[in-house]
């Protein structure tokens, strides 16, 4: 069934079309990448999704609910953690996630329980009754990520997550978000500009520039449509031309230099074959590396050489 | 590319039992603001100033009613008294709400959206299944709440200590006179409160709102008086063959003109309230020979003679509320 569902979504401020006709559906419990550019749009989707920003044309839908008509219901099932979240920082941690229980109608008998299990979750319970301003952004961070569960949402929608925080940090967060939807079944919307931090754990991905959805499907997909075949870095010591030698290799299409070693593309898995080569070159081998790059190549393609970090 | 196909199936959830009633949510935000406001530092500062000021008033105002009044037990609602008299120079109590009350107006609002704002708590609130107009009818609510908390307990208590210090209790024409005159101090502050809680939306920091919002009540409080007699002095100018006409006209522009403060159209209020001999809020031309005493006025009559100022400060409060109740709703939510 379907949990998240755009059609013909657009948004224009003035002149400028932060939206433009997107079309997109997520199934229930998969964990969907919404990644692009700072700016791309894809806060304005979120908030049009929750039903605070009126779509200018086109329809979002939540649980088939539309989020204009219904915002309350569609509210009432969506967990958002904003992006750079803040708090009440005069209340403690747990009073802040008090305060979105009532606001969700939880009862305070279930609420209770429940706010100290979720703090325990984000490992927050030591210092759930200290300022929030005391916080550090991490912890805050965590907190968000409680804060949008206290309702138990059926869907989950994180818009940067792991922006600013340290990278035993992100892997936490992101493993409590693939431990939830494995466990609840919950569906997942992660808005990112890092795609190498979200990759890893999104069903599949949306690459969202300048208001429209530029690719869609799973990581490999991306990587293939983008690539065309295969790639692989490999560094040599050894006499001898590694030009010749990696272009002998069948299957290899194109070879350049690349950083003090060699990047060769193929059209196949060529690894074997590569090494077989270069050993019976009398190369040795000192790095070999294939298809990280592949990531980059998907980030040059769409996001135009803007990495995202040169806004805030 | 594959660019997803639009145009799936949809299904509507309508699952009665699990949604809970999601009415009332203003209730849940006020509830949390008035507990912010009651624990916060400006609440108790407020009530203390308040409190203090208060007695000084009353103190020095029974003071004069037992010095002068010992035989004139005749006068009506000599308790009343305790809330309009200044001797001493000292201004008697009515007058020093008018002066301060709008300081307690503005402390419980010139925060309450940018301070949002600036926490960037808003879209985490209202991304909460309530409305939008719940967080500002909420926080309307529980500062109109704080501010009534902080009269009624600062009229309570000053009303126990003139009793004490007068030796009368208030009958209950007075109480009902009393109450009366705490519901106009409420809609008086309530403007104040209307005019911070604007200036919280317009705009992004607390500070500029604090500053414009005390920048407005030093106008009326302090200048008001003096930009009235300047604009009368100058349409219409009192010449030296005074003549009663031009003196009246005169005076009358000034009333009027210092009737555009909210101060003024409170002061009319609650002393038509507090002081049944009160026969009118215009200019009375005393004549030599008019030493009788007048009847002291019912209520009814009392409120008749300042029915317009009364409904001039209401008035003014709620369009306060409705510009920023309309502002704040069509504010974008990352403004």
């Amino acid at each position: 069934m379907t949990a998240v569902e755009a059609v013909g979504l657009c948004k224009r401020y003035g002149d400028v079309t932060a939206v433009d006709r997107l079309d997109l559906s997520i199934e229930k419990g998969e964990i969907f990448g919404l990644l692009g550019p700072n700016g791309a749009g894809k806060t304005t989707t979120i908030l049009m999704l929750l039903g605070l920003t009126e779509p200018t044309a086109g329809k979002a839908r939540v649980d088939g609910l539309d989020a204009t008509r219904a915002p309350l219901e569609v509210k009432r099932r969506v967990g958002y953690l904003p992006d750079d979240v803040g708090f009440y920082s005069d209340l403690s941690g747990r009073d802040n996630l008090r305060y979105t229980a009532e606001l969700n109608r939880v009862p305070n008998e279930v609420a209770g329980s429940r706010i100290a299990d979720l703090l325990n979750d984000v490992g927050l319970s030591e210092a759930a009754d200290r300022r929030v301003s005391e916080y550090s952004r991490g912890m805050r961070q965590r907190l968000g990520l409680a804060d949008a569960l206290v309702k138990q949402p059926t869907l989950l929608i994180l818009d940067e997550p792991t922006v600013n925080i340290d990278p035993e940090g992100v892997r936490e967060i992101l493993e409590l978000v693939r431990g939830l939807r494995d466990r609840e079944g919950t569906t997942v919307l992660i808005s990112s500009h890092l795609l190498h931090q979200v990759e890893q754990i999104c069903d599949r991905v949306g690459i969202f520039v300048k208001g429209r959805l530029a690719a869609l499907g799973t990581v490999a997909e991306l990587v293939a449509d983008v690539q065309g075949g295969y790639s692989i870095e490999i560094d040599l010591e050894g006499d001898g031309d590694p030009r010749a030698v990696l272009e002998g290799v069948d299957g290899v299409t194109e070879v350049e230099q690349n950083l003090g070693g060699w990047l060769a593309r193929s059209d196949r898995d060529v690894r074997d074959d590569v090494i077989d080569a270069c050993r019976s070159a009398g190369f040795s081998i000192t790095r070999l590396v294939g298809g990280i790059s592949d990531l980059d190549a998907v980030y040059h393609t769409y996001f135009g050489g803007t990495h995202g970090d040169d806004r805030r | 590319m594959a660019t997803i196909a639009a145009e799936t199936p949809t299904t509507t959830v309508t699952d009665e039992e699990h949604a809970p009633q999601l009415t009332g949510g203003w209730k849940i935000v006020a509830r949390k603001e008035l507990g912010d406001h009651l624990r916060s530092s400006r609440f108790v500062i407020l009530l203390v100033l308040m409190a203090l000021a208060g007695l000084a008033a009353v103190h020095s105002a029974s003071g004069g009613i037992r010095d002068a009044a010992v035989g004139a037990a005749d006068v009506p609602s000599v308790f009343l008294y305790i809330f309009i008299l200044s001797p001493d120079r000292i201004p008697s109590f009515v007058e020093l709400l008018g002066l301060i009350g709008p300081l307690l107006g503005i402390v419980f609002a010139f925060d309450a959206v940018n301070g949002e704002r600036a926490q960037r708590t808003l879209p985490r609130l209202i991304s909460q299944p309530i409305h939008r107009d719940d967080v500002i009818n909420g926080k309307f609510a529980a500062g109109i709440g704080a501010v009534s908390l902080v009269l009624v307990a600062v009229v309570a208590m000053v009303s126990g200590y003139g009793m004490v210090r007068l030796g009368i209790s208030p009958g209950l024409s007075d109480l009902v006179r009393l109450v009366g005159f705490v519901v106009v101090a409420i809609a008086y502050i309530s403007v104040w409160f209307g005019l911070a809680m604007l200036l919280s939306i317009v705009t992004r920091r607390a500070a500029t709102a604090a500053l414009a919002a005390v920048a407005v009540w030093l106008v009326f409080a302090l200048f008001m008086g003096l930009i009235a007699g300047i604009v009368a002095d100058a349409v219409r100018p009192v010449h030296d063959d005074t003549n009663l006409s031009q003196v009246l006209a005169n005076a009358r522009l000034e009333l009027n003109t210092r009737r555009l403060s909210p101060d003024e159209l409170y002061q009319e209020t609650t002393e038509a309230l507090l002081d049944p001999l009160k026969q009118s809020t215009g200019i009375l031309v005393q004549s030599p020979d008019d030493s009788a005493v007048p009847a002291p006025l019912g209520l009814r009559q009392s409120l008749d003679i300042a029915w317009w100022q009364l409904a001039a400060i209401a008035g003014i409060a709620v369009a306060l509320f409705a510009v920023s109740y309309a502002l704040f709703l069509r504010q974008e939510i990352r403004a």
